[in-house]
């Protein structure tokens, strides 16, 4: 994937808006990555340039954030939880499922884009493991035919 | 006008209560019933989310778990008017895992409109806030170490000793940061406060920083949580709008501002130093103590750091003064913890209950056993740092010194269960892959030992040269919690070690020849 197709002017924008918080990066960077769903290698001397650090700062900082990517992410993303609560009711089997369902493994996107598959480490609802999250909707107690039912919907209302 | 209740909270919205929500509204005006719908936070009976309650004569009467598909049934049964149906519970605060708690930090939780502030105050809202208005810094403080609240973040430090030393700090500038970085697995308690009565950790940090003369605060929040931002975002408007916020807070002269940062995925940044280096804009690098961040904190200011819990317990203790709050608990853990059952567990759930209660009555009267229906055989309390304890030690009672004298841990009060199907080798290299991931790489024990951990760990499962690897994994161990810079890596072994000692069988081991 290329990295011209973002527009300069939003990104300076979002930037402008923000470089006068304290510690404003991380606010920056979030403001980048919800507006394009990445934050592009391109952005990043203009980021360095509003604060006053090197480029290898921000590198370093978005590189340091599993949040953080710098490539463009499927059309949704499907966050799978890894932690102990979702392994204890068989998270596993779900795993390979979602991977075998996607035709892809953690950090990658679905050949026809619709879909970015990543790990997470606690979404927080334990109490209805297995978990799963798309962009920002939580999915409980996920078991392979829910995930199909979810997948099937999400498809049909993007 | 009858008031329907339907939680917002996100597990609820994982399970469909949105859904339900809209379908209880679509039906009310298909029958031409006027219905005030509610979107509380949850009261934390997991196993029944969505969970909805109606307002009655009586009192508040719940239905659950409820789907769309029941809704029209609900309707057609008169479940506006109390009238009987298969989903009915009766009264909620009748439910007995619901009655039997010590509900003081949850008081309001999935009983207000989470987001109203109107609410928050018909429920004893801000009452903390306007004692503490009342008194001096220094009894602010007095009040917090009288309560005996500890560190609810897991570390159990004694707040009040924490505060003490900011309010002693001279500077022109202090903040209030809360930890929302609740990265542990098997923990929500925090994304139900926040979710559910984000008001009441509000009120906590404006407290806390006319306590200490501190006039920014910051909510770091784990971005996994986004339905506990929309939550905070939209009380903290409210809160400015009702000048319970910025400047001259109620006609007191005191100024306190408040945001939400949100991180970025990373475990580690739930390390006290190494979320005020994220919150600074930087990696999230642990910093060496001293200084502690009370002396030297956000951008080197004195900062008083602490977890959800610890702060939305404040308002309470204001409130009804410290010696209330102190009258719960044993020994020198005082107060109530909100625990978390999660995993294998019939009713995985919130349970704030005073310290002292044994781990098996936890297990077994609140989480009723597996839900599989099988033995569990071990239990992981304190996140994914914490220790795996088996049977024979689920008597412990959730004390943090008794656990401590275990070599387990308590700490955020997250409970997963796991039945007889879990491999603990693979659960033990499971802890030092996490550590591996997440280590941020400062000090060497954390970033090449979790690796060298699981390599080890998988010598041993394949049966390679095993009671030498065992030999080494211990060694390894040692140097890990002797020799990280942060609970990270000086945990990790809590988890692995605990899974050897306990099941030396799962990893291919004779029982006899692992010490424990």
């Amino acid at each position: 994937m290329t990295d011209h197709q973002w527009d300069i002017g939003r990104v300076q924008a979002i930037i402008e808006n923000l470089k006068d918080k304290p510690g404003a990066l991380l606010p920056i960077l979030h403001g980048i990555q919800d507006d394009l769903g990445y934050v592009p290698p391109d952005s990043v001397p203009m980021i360095a340039r509003a604060l006053n650090l090197t480029r290898a700062d921000v590198h370093g900082v978005i590189t340091f954030y599993h949040y953080f990517r710098e490539t463009p992410p499927g059309k949704h993303t499907v966050y799978l939880c890894r932690a102990e609560a979702c392994q204890a009711m068989g998270s596993e089997n779900l795993e390979e499922h979602v991977k075998k369902t996607l035709g892809i493994d953690y950090h990658e996107n679905t050949s026809d884009g619709r879909f970015s598959l990543e790990p997470i480490y606690c979404l927080g609802n334990c109490a209805c493991s297995p978990s799963i999250m798309i962009d920002k909707e939580v999915f409980g107690r996920v078991t392979s035919k829910r995930f199909d039912e979810i997948i099937e919907s999400t498809k049909v209302n993007s | 006008m009858i008031k329907v209740y339907v939680p917002r909270d996100s597990s609820a919205l994982g399970l469909g209560a949105g859904q339900v929500a809209n379908a209880i509204c679509q039906e009310a005006s298909r029958r031409n019933l006027s219905i005030e719908l509610v979107r509380n936070g949850s009261r934390g009976l997991y196993w029944l989310e969505p969970l909805v309650e109606v307002e009655t004569p009586r009192g508040r009467v719940a239905y659950g778990p409820v789907s769309t598909a029941d809704v029209a049934s609900l309707f057609d049964a008169d479940f506006l008017n109390d009238q009987p149906h298969a989903l009915a519970l009766g009264l909620t605060e009748e439910i007995p895992y619901l009655k039997n708690q010590d509900r003081l930090t949850f008081a309001r939780v999935g009983i207000t409109d989470p987001v109203l502030l109107a609410d928050y105050l018909n429920y004893d809202g801000y009452r903390g806030l306007k004692n503490a208005l009342t008194l001096e810094p220094s009894q602010i403080v007095d009040q917090v170490t009288d309560s005996g609240l500890r560190g609810r973040g897991g570390a159990a430090f004694p707040t009040g000793i924490k505060w003490r030393t900011v309010l002693n700090a001279p500077s022109a500038q202090k903040y209030i940061v809360c930890n929302a970085d609740e990265g542990d697995s098997g923990t929500f308690s925090d994304r139900m406060i926040m979710e559910g009565d984000p008001f009441v950790l509000i009120e906590g940090m404006t407290i806390a920083g006319i306590a200490v003369g501190a006039t920014q605060g910051y909510i770091y929040l784990r971005c996994e949580y986004p339905h506990a931002q929309i939550a905070l975002e939209a009380a903290i408007m409210e809160a400015y709008k009702g000048n319970f916020l910025g400047e001259n807070i109620q006609g007191s002269g005191k100024t306190f501002h408040l945001e939400v940062r949100m991180g970025a995925g990373a475990y580690v940044c739930g390390e006290e130093t190494s979320l005020l280096e994220s919150l600074e804009g930087k990696r999230g690098l642990v910093r060496y103590k001293p200084p502690l961040p009370a002396i030297k904190g956000l951008f080197g200011q004195p900062t008083i750091i602490n977890n959800v819990i610890s702060l939305a317990s404040v308002p309470i203790i204001l409130d009804k003064g410290g010696e209330f709050y102190r009258d719960f608990g044993m020994g020198r853990s005082r107060g109530t913890l909100p625990l978390q059952l999660a995993g294998n567990l019939k009713y995985c759930g919130l349970v704030e209950k005073a310290f002292g209660c044994t781990l098996r009555e936890i297990l077994y009267e609140y989480g009723g056993g597996s839900i599989s229906g099988r033995p569990i055989k071990a239990v992981q309390v304190g996140g994914p740092l914490g220790a795996y304890l088996p049977e024979s030690q689920f008597d412990t009672p959730l004390d943090y010194e008794a656990f401590a004298a275990n070599w387990t841990v308590l700490g955020h009060g997250g409970i997963v269960a796991f039945d007889d199907t879990v491999d603990m080798s693979k659960m033990a290299r499971y802890g030092m892959e996490f550590c591996a991931i997440e280590s941020c790489g400062k000090c060497t024990p954390c970033r090449i030992g979790s690796t060298r951990g699981v390599e080890v760990i998988d010598k041993i499962r394949a049966g390679e040269q095993s009671m030498a690897n065992v030999t080494l994994l211990r060694d390894l161990s040692e140097t890990m919690l002797a020799g990280s810079l942060c609970a990270l890596g000086g945990m990790t072994p809590y988890p692995v070690l605990s899974a050897l000692n306990h099941f030396p069988e799962d990893f291919g081991l004779p029982k006899t020849d692992v010490k424990v």
